[in-house]
């Protein structure tokens, strides 16, 4: 197969998964993982973790801090398949039953540096509205039989999701080689190359 | 460009001179081209050289930057002799033209007023005429030629030549001070002025001369007047003074370089046939001034330039970059600005007199400057944005942190994207934006709403004089007269008209031509002058209506008033010209008459000639026929009916009755003599009446049309692209807009159309009318196109309340309302479209290729010369080289152009039809490029999920980095795809069968493509179902049921979709319980023989046995030590696991087992995991400790043993079963080799205690698991698609209702009706049982014993290798093969395996169904049920094993249906179980038959074939393929012992090697105690372990995975030896059956 070690880049995504906003529900927890390419290999960290429950707060946001720390290194080869995130929030219902109540997923910044990320988040709806009552009843709200299939494009024709509060990521993000391999993400790079070519282009 | 001139020329002396003037220019054009190119190259030299001068002398003040002042000085030379040589082409060419005719009299200004009055087409001409006359003033009173000749004849003298090195001189002067002395004018400012003065009287004078000395062939005459002669009327013959260029030479100097701009030409040309009449007279005089000026403007050109270059490097202080950098810009002091203003401006202070040359000069300077402020449309010139492109200030980062870095905002300047001209198919290169310039210049309404009556009348009668202007203009009349004289003279001077006749022939002929001639050119003649007559009376008439009206309505709306100019002519002259031409008429048509009086008259003279024969030979017969009977008349009658009538004689042709015609004619038509000739002038002179005069309605009418105004809107290819201002319509009607739009595009135009919108007051914008105008040919230029007028009108209907006449709505003049006409709103509008000249002189026309892509329209260049539809511009290029177009004649001119467009490479004809014209658009690099790189081929084959690529992981990022070998099977695989590799399979039969698997395998694959990208709702969310009333049931009884229950029962779990899963998430769970009935150890001194039970029939086999062990056997067993210490583990993917060591021959173990699961490549599709192959081992060991203490004085104080497992049997259950039941649960029969040395399966009666009674009714040893995978997942689904079917529609329908009943009552139960063919079709499943011979082979063998050939059969059966569907086919669907298929396969499932087995048995003449139903480990599956003497039997056709009903062991669980060739019976009985139900199937009760009274069978077509054709195999072969497994496992047997030696005991290996081929004559019965006794004899002094492993031979690596899961490699004993024997025996159809014979040896010492 190809070279033992092949020339790779490394992105290392830390930060928090800092807090949630939804209004109607308390006391959630909420679980990560990431999706990535199949070129992608974590090399350092970990993958997936689940969060403390937390209450909302007193203030007037209301907000659900979670303040979770994620820390994960990839090397990858190729861009495709860029790794995302993926936030999956669960809570109690009046029933006391875990139910799901958001995913959202978002890619992991290109750009290295500091990152405020909003993610919506969505469940899926059911499929009628006696099953909706009867899901609500029996406390077995319809979810996804994986997170990770927010993060992929195939098969999400056939769900119908509602909307459901937002979930705050911080990411701080660090790359290595990227230049390196041809592959220019950073913005301040981007800024001045592209001033760099509009002047070659006035001296031409 | 010149010839197009000359040719103008011609056409102006044409019409000054009349036809009959001759013009032989040609030659001597030709020898000027000649010689102009010697003098300009005289004139290069000449100036470099004065170049060399100026820069010497720079060279002193300035060494320093010698080189650079040196190239700047000599491309500024030669810049300035650019200039003048462009501006004096322009400038002669056009003089010859009477061009700027006013600018004399009325000045600058005034000029400017008129043309701006012309529209905007003029602005161009203006802006050129303009900036000639600028340069010409500029020039003018600067300097002065030095030459002192004083006369005026003498400053024509001075030659172009000379007056450049004047020029130069000059220049120098100005350069440097210290020059001055070469000057002769110490003041040249004095000098200038006089000159000045000088020329204001000389304006007058030197054309005066030209004309007053035409005939003056002195030398001495100026070469202006020569070459201003010979431009004009080429009378003179210039002579040419030795030295000097003669005039021709200069003028064809001067208008060598013509083509850089041709507008000006064109314009002037333009103006001149506009103010012709006023040029006519004294425009001679006027002109040779102006020539003079410009002559002159060049020197003064030059001078500034000069200036300014030197200026400007004096001031220079900067690098040689800078400075080319600063030139671009075109930068200049002030200082120097100044100095020059001052020095154009001083002058006209002191000549205070002269308006003229002050404002000349103003313009000049503004004109001057000009050229680096003001572009050439006339706007100041600038960059398109003055904001700089970056910021000069460093960036500023944000200190804050609250902005994210991608988030920050950059101000990025707007840049003109480069148009996407890409879009067209072809277009190569970039082309650039093309400009299209439409002028608008104004609308006038033929008719509009709010016309009075007097204006429709006015209208009509500007119509009619426009009309009457028109034909003056062509003067038909005057021109068809002049011809019908020349003919007239022609036809008279003719010698010998009358007198030669013979020779004459041709002379006659071309009288004839003449003649014929004469009266068409009278008859034209005489049409127009009637036309002509009957305008003017038209005109007379409207205008006389129009007055009548004017006093009518006691007002005039109009200032239109009609003159008629009368112009007395002389009577007398005018009646003799009359009565010439009546004679000269008269005389022609009587000689027509003639002609044709004589052709008559000989017509009647044969005629005659006919009658009066034919009347002869009438007379004859009848004189004949008075005798003859009457009845012949009546046939006769025919006869006489055709007699021809007597031709009358033409009447001669009087003159008199003629000339009365002619004259009748020519007073109708004519002027009579002496009547004054009228000429009708319309002028706008009248008056309107004041508005308070007028009556109401027409102040209402007045205010109406105030309210009203006019727009257009341009549409380019039907959108809006601009509009005009809105104007109002004035009480003329007319609109004046004078508006460019210039049009940036990139395509050919499709559509230009303007659009008319009336405002009326402050209401909406109201559409009168479209005009769609001409897209203009590619030889139309801005400045060239001339202004046309597009009619237009509107059919809406508008009726006013006043005087306005309405559009649409009939009205009428007279006052009863009689004569009613109605008109429509209508007028003209005066536009010019042109194509821009952009800066360079390039024509920004789209090249012609892009015109086909749009409207097919064909280039009138192509048309014109009679080839219309030549598409192909490279052949007709081709053809044009080919055929010596001559590029100078004016009719080919475009055509030449369109050549060398298409040939300069700028047009790119595309010879293909594209379908995706954008794909190009995104290919970044070529296919090839693409293709070779290695990366993106990995990554394409990986997106294809090509196998081999399909979970590649890290694809290396550089090429270099990828090895080729990746690709190298992948590319083997694909070369090899017809190529049948037998390396791999040892047998070529089945690398066939491989291959066509594989390849039925990728045909299913493809099929079922799409289907398995379909998702549902399931396969991505988990929802509960909706509970019904059963669920609500268990779900309350659920709520009742103990927390913590006696039995506790496994809950199903989720299903998990394997597609997100990976590495490490799947566990393979076992949870060994117990076995049953291992093998115990025999003691060696044990003799104890005991008959086998398999040996024994049927009949003995199946009842129920009671022990057959004396007590006194066993209780010898029982005091033994211990039986067997037996353990178990389990392998799979070659993880091993085991659990711990239990004791006796029915061991508990109940513990759980826990196996990671890799899938392969890591992909955990559903797809792979289907096609995972692997096999679950459970085998059983027994676990044997030795003491190897050899010395027994340690024994107190250690342990020294050594532990050997000796392998008992195993279990292998496929993975793919596991995957689709999910979990496998159930006691299973361990294979345990027919010979296991040194062990033996002993009743452990104590151990059985009296329960045996059931279990007993089989032998063998069982053990009893639960295997599970952890998560539980979602198998693939079978196939949502109904294939097609060549099945009765009746019956497919019936099948159909079959299942909804079956499935309504059992709905677990299999029913099974159709099934898929291997060619995707679905087949009734009766169709597959047919009565099949078994190989004779097998039936010669028990000839006498059905049981034993039963037996055999399905032992024969079994020995075909099983492979799954599920494997072969992903799983997605069940395709059934019929039996010879299936053997030449030699592979398939149980359903192959049971109907091949159910239609042996068939021929065998037993009675045999097909079972379908579940069993275990299968799941559904197929089994074959028989009857065998009031008993039935159940066979599994996989292993061969066949067991009563009522057998516990029986792995079938549940009986769904029963098929029989001719029917289907569903079980409809209350339990599935084989020892539940009754296989009676006669009783409907029990069996739902599909096929009965009501739906008989209709004798269904088997699709299996007659008969089986069996080859009896190859032994050779065998033996072949025996030694090379053989040689396979040893080396498989080394590798796996790595840190040992393996030796090989070749004496024993052959013992076994003997020995097998007797167990495969036996089926592994019976043999063991011989075997054992041969063995003791022949290896007396070894510990001897080993067993036969039997098995299907299908491929190389199940008999490696099966050795390797016995672990015999394992004993690390170092004195171990090894004995391996391999025994294929070859079965009819190349079934084999293999034999392997393990075994480990250790020398007892």
């Amino acid at each position: 197969m190809a070279a033992a070690n092949p020339t790779v880049f490394m992105v290392m995504v830390n930060g928090q998964v800092e807090s949630g906003q939804f209004p109607e529900f308390n006391d959630l927890y909420c679980k990560y993982c990431f999706v990535y390419g199949q070129d992608w290999v974590p090399t350092a960290g970990l993958e997936e973790g689940i969060s403390q429950i937390t209450s909302k707060s007193q203030d007037i946001h209301r907000t659900l801090v979670w303040n979770f720390p994620i820390d994960i290194t990839f090397k990858s080869t190729n861009p495709y398949g860029w790794p995302q995130i993926v936030i999956s929030v669960y809570g109690p219902d009046v029933f006391g039953n875990d139910v799901v109540r958001g995913y959202g997923a978002v890619h992991v910044p290109f750009i290295p540096g500091r990152h405020k990320r909003t993610i919506p988040m969505f469940v899926p709806e059911s499929t009628s509205k006696l099953q909706k009552l009867t899901s609500w009843f029996m406390g077995r709200r319809p979810e996804y039989t994986d997170p990770k299939l927010v993060a992929q494009g195939e098969g999400r024709e056939v769900t119908r999701v509602r909307s459901q509060g937002f979930v705050t990521l911080l990411l701080n993000v660090v790359t290595k080689d990227m230049k390196k391999l041809g592959y220019d993400t950073s913005s301040l790079e981007l800024h001045t190359s592209s001033v760099i070519d509009l002047s070659e282009g006035i001296l031409k | 460009m010149k010839n197009r001139l000359k040719g103008r020329e011609e056409e102006n002396v044409k019409k000054t001179f009349g036809d009959d003037t001759v013009i032989a220019r040609d030659p001597e054009m030709s020898h000027k081209e000649e010689k102009l190119k010697i003098i300009s190259e005289e004139f290069v030299e000449n100036e470099d050289g004065e170049a060399e001068k100026l820069k010497k002398k720079l060279k002193v003040q300035k060494q320093k930057r010698r080189k650079q002042i040196r190239k700047l000085m000599l491309r500024e030379v030669k810049e300035g002799r650019d200039q003048i040589q462009v501006f004096l082409t322009s400038s002669l060419s056009t003089a010859p033209h009477r061009c700027l005719p006013k600018l004399q009299d009325t000045g600058l200004e005034e000029q400017l007023e008129g043309t701006a009055n012309l529209g905007f087409q003029q602005e161009h001409q203006e802006r050129s005429e303009s900036n000639l006359l600028s340069m010409a003033i500029r020039k003018g009173p600067r300097n002065l030629p030095p030459i002192p000749s004083t006369s005026r004849t003498g400053f024509a003298e001075f030659s172009m030549r000379e007056r450049m090195r004047e020029k130069l001189k000059a220049a120098r002067s100005k350069a440097e001070s210290a020059l001055l002395q070469e000057i002769p004018s110490p003041k040249p400012r004095h000098f200038v002025s006089l000159r000045e003065e000088e020329m204001t009287g000389f304006e007058e004078e030197p054309g005066k001369n030209v004309l007053r000395e035409p005939q003056d062939k002195d030398s001495q005459r100026s070469t202006r007047v020569r070459f201003q002669d010979s431009g004009r009327k080429l009378k003179f013959k210039p002579q040419v003074p030795p030295g000097f260029p003669s005039a021709e030479e200069a003028y064809n100097f001067f208008t060598f370089n013509f083509d850089p701009e041709p507008e000006k030409d064109e314009t002037k040309d333009k103006k001149r046939e506009e103010s012709n009449q006023e040029v006519e007279e004294g425009e001679e005089e006027e002109e040779k001034p102006t020539y003079e000026e410009q002559a002159e403007k060049m020197d003064e050109e030059e001078l500034i330039n000069k200036k300014e270059a030197n200026d400007f490097l004096l001031d220079l202080d900067q690098t040689i970059h800078d400075f080319l950098e600063l030139r671009a810009a075109e930068y200049e002091s002030i200082h120097v600005i100044k100095q020059k203003e001052k020095e154009i401006l001083f002058r006209p202070s002191s000549l205070t007199g002269i308006g003229y040359y002050r404002n000349k000069n103003i313009f000049s300077l503004l004109i001057s400057q000009e050229r680096k402020w003001f572009g050439d449309d006339g706007r100041i010139l600038a960059l398109p944005n003055p904001i700089k492109q970056f910021s000069t200030r460093p960036p500023i980062f944000s200190p804050e942190e609250g902005i994210e870095a991608g988030l920050e905002i950059l101000y990025k300047k707007a840049v003109n994207s480069v148009p996407n001209n890409q879009y067209i198919v072809g277009s190569g290169d970039s082309l650039g934006q093309f400009q299209l310039d439409i002028d608008i210049s104004g609308l006038i309404f033929t008719h509009h709403p709010c016309f009075s009556r007097e204006h429709v009348l006015a209208s009509k009668l500007a119509q009619l004089y426009d009309q009457h202007l028109a034909r003056r203009q062509r003067n038909q009349t005057k021109f068809l007269t002049d011809k019908l004289n020349a003919l007239r003279n022609a036809v008279h001077t003719h010698p010998d008209f009358t007198k030669t006749h013979g020779p004459g022939h041709t002379a006659q002929e071309s009288m004839k031509k003449y003649k014929f001639d004469i009266r068409q050119t009278r008859r034209l003649r005489d049409a127009e002058e009637e036309k002509d007559r009957i305008l003017l009376k038209t005109i007379i008439k409207v205008w006389k209506e129009m007055k009548s009206l004017r006093d009518f309505q006691k007002f005039t709306n109009t200032p239109i008033k009609l003159f008629l100019r009368k112009e007395e002519v002389d009577w007398k002259i005018d009646e003799k010209v009359f009565e010439t031409e009546i004679q000269a008429e008269t005389d022609e048509l009587l000689e027509e008459h003639m002609e044709e009086y004589e052709k008559i008259m000989e017509e009647y003279n044969t005629a005659y000639q006919k009658w009066k024969t034919w009347k002869k030979t009438q007379r004859n017969k009848k004189k004949k026929k008075k005798a003859t009977e009457d009845q012949e008349e009546a046939t006769e009658g025919s006869e006489y009916g055709e007699e021809p009538v007597k031709p009358t004689p033409p009447e001669p042709v009087d003159r008199s009755t003629i000339e009365q015609q002619v004259r009748e004619r020519a007073l109708h038509r004519r002027r009579k003599p002496g009547e004054p000739i009228l000429i009708p002038e319309l002028s706008l002179a009248g008056s309107v009446t004041p508005i308070e005069l007028c009556p109401r309605a027409e102040i209402l009418r007045r205010e109406d049309v105030k309210k009203r105004s006019v727009f257009l809107k341009v549409l380019f290819n039907n959108k809006e692209v601009s509009r005009t201002v809105s104007r109002q319509i004035g009480m003329d009607f007319r609109v004046h807009f004078g508006q460019i739009f210039n049009l940036q595009i990139h395509n050919w135009p499709e559509s230009l159309t303007l659009q008319v919108y009336e405002t009326a007051g402050y209401g909406s914008n109201n559409l009168l009318a479209e005009v769609f105008l001409p897209i203009p040919e590619t030889t139309v230029f801005t400045g060239r196109a001339s202004i046309e007028e597009i009619e237009f009108s509107s059919n809406q209907h508008v009726t006013l309340d006043h005087e306005g006449v309405g559009s649409g709505e009939p009205f009428s003049f007279e006052a009863d309302g009689s004569n009613k006409i109605i008109l429509m709103t209508s007028g003209k509008v005066s536009h010019s479209v042109a194509w821009a000249v952009g800066e360079n002189g390039i024509p920004l026309i789209p090249p012609a290729s892009q015109q086909s892509t749009g409207i097919r329209r064909r280039i009138d260049a192509i048309a014109s010369i009679g080839a219309s539809g030549l598409a192909d511009m490279k052949k007709l290029a081709k053809w044009a080289a080919e055929s010596k177009l001559d590029p100078n004649d004016p009719n080919n001119a475009s055509l030449m152009q369109l050549i060398t467009v298409a040939t300069s490479g700028d047009t790119y004809v595309p010879e293909f039809f594209r379908l995706e014209q954008l794909q190009q658009e995104f290919n970044f690099i070529s296919d090839e490029e693409l293709n070779r790189s290695k990366r993106f081929r990995l990554l394409h084959l990986r997106t294809l999920e090509v196998p081999e690529f399909r979970n590649f992981k890290q694809v290396p990022i550089y090429d270099r980095e990828i090895m080729e070998k990746v690709f190298q099977d992948y590319e083997k695989r694909i070369r090899d795809r017809g190529i049948i590799e037998t390396k791999d399979h040892l047998d070529t039969h089945r690398a066939i069968v491989a291959k066509y698997l594989q390849q039925v395998r990728e045909s299913v694959i493809n099929r079922f493509l799409i289907a398995r990208h379909h998702f549902l709702l399931s396969d991505l969310v988990v929802e509960e179902d909706v509970p019904n009333i059963s669920i609500l049931g268990v779900s309350l009884f659920k709520l009742a049921e103990q927390k913590r229950p006696l039995k506790p029962r496994r809950k199903g779990r989720k299903k998990v979709p394997a597609q997100n899963l990976s590495d490490g998430d799947i566990k393979l769970l076992v949870n060994i319980l117990r076995a049953y009935d291992i093998p115990v150890r025999k003691p060696i001194s044990s003799k104890l023989q005991q008959p086998s039970r398999s040996s024994r029939p049927f009949s003995e086999t199946l009842v129920t046995s009671p022990s057959m062990q004396s007590p006194a056997h066993i209780l010898d067993n029982v005091l033994n030590q211990v039986l067997v210490r037996p353990f178990v583990e389990v392998s799979f993917q070659r993880t091993v696991c085991h659990t711990t060591t239990a004791e006796g021959p029915n061991p508990s173990w109940n513990e759980e087992l826990e196996l990671p699961f890799r899938a392969p490549n890591s992909d955990y599709s559903t797809t792979s995991m289907q096609s995972v192959k692997d096999d679950i081992f459970i085998n059983i060991f027994d676990e044997v400790l030795y003491d190897i203490l050899e010395d027994d004085r340690e024994r107190g104080s250690g342990i020294h043993t050594r532990i050997e497992r000796h392998w008992l049997g195993s279990v292998r259950i496929p993975f793919s079963t596991l995957y689709f039941q999910g979990r496998i649960d159930g006691t299973f029969k361990i294979d345990i080799p027919p010979v296991l040395l040194g062990y033996s399966k002993e009743r452990n009666i104590i151990n059985e205690r009296g329960f045996d009674s059931v279990r007993s009714l089989s032998d063998g040893t069982y053990i009893t698991f639960f295997m599970t995978i952890e998560p539980h997942l979602v198998s693939g689904e079978s196939v949502r698609e109904k294939f097609d079917s060549q099945e009765d529609e009746k019956l497919l329908q019936a099948t159909e209702k079959f299942h909804v009943e079956c499935a309504l009552k059992f709905p677990k139960r299999q029913c099974l009706t159709t099934v898929t063919n291997l060619s995707g079709k679905t087949v009734f499943i009766t169709r597959y049982l047919r009565p099949l011979n078994p190989p004779q082979e097998l039936l010669d063998m028990y000839p006498n014993n059905p049981q034993a050939t039963a037996e055999l059969v399905a032992r024969y059966v079994a020995l075909i290798p099983f492979l799954p569907d599920s494997v072969s086919f992903n799983g997605i669907c069940d395709l059934w093969s019929t039996s010879d298929q299936f053997l030449d396969l030699l592979a398939g499932d149980e359903e192959e395996h049971a109907v091949l087995l159910c239609n042996y048995f068939l021929a065998l003449g037993k009675k045999a169904w097909l079972v379908m139903g579940s069993a275990i480990p299968e799941g559904p599956t197929a089994y074959v049920l028989t009857w065998e003497q009031s008993q039935y039997l159940i066979w599994n056709p996989c292993s061969g094993h066949f067991y009563g009903q009522f057998d516990t062991f029986c792995p079938l669980k549940s009986v769904g249906c029963l098929i029989s060739p001719d029917n289907i019976w569903f079980n409809i009985q209350r339990y599935d179980s084989p020892m539940r139900i009754n296989f009676d199937i006669t009783k409907p009760k029990l069996w739902k038959s599909f096929f009965s009274r009501s739906l008989p069978y209709p004798g269904l077509s088997s699709v299996q074939p007659e008969e089986l054709i069996y080859q009896s195999t190859d032994k050779v072969a065998a033996a072949e393929l025996q030694d090379r497994i053989e040689k396979i496992l040893k080396e498989k047997i080394m590798e796996w012992r790595p840190r040992h030696m393996t030796r090989w005991n070749r004496y024993c290996t052959s013992t076994l090697r003997h020995f097998l081929p007797l167990l495969e004559k036996n089926q592994g019965k019976d043999v063991e105690e011989d075997h054992r006794a041969e063995l003791l004899r022949q290896l007396g002094d070894y510990r001897f372990s080993g067993f036969p492993i039997h098995m299907a031979f299908s491929e190389v690596k199940p008999l490696i995975e099966t050795v390797y899961s016995t672990g015999v490699h394992n004993i690390d004993i170092s004195n171990v030896e090894f004995a391996l024997a391999v025994y294929v025996h070859a079965y009819p159809k190349n079934v084999l059956s293999v034999w392997i014979y393990v075994a480990s040896l250790v020398r007892n010492k």
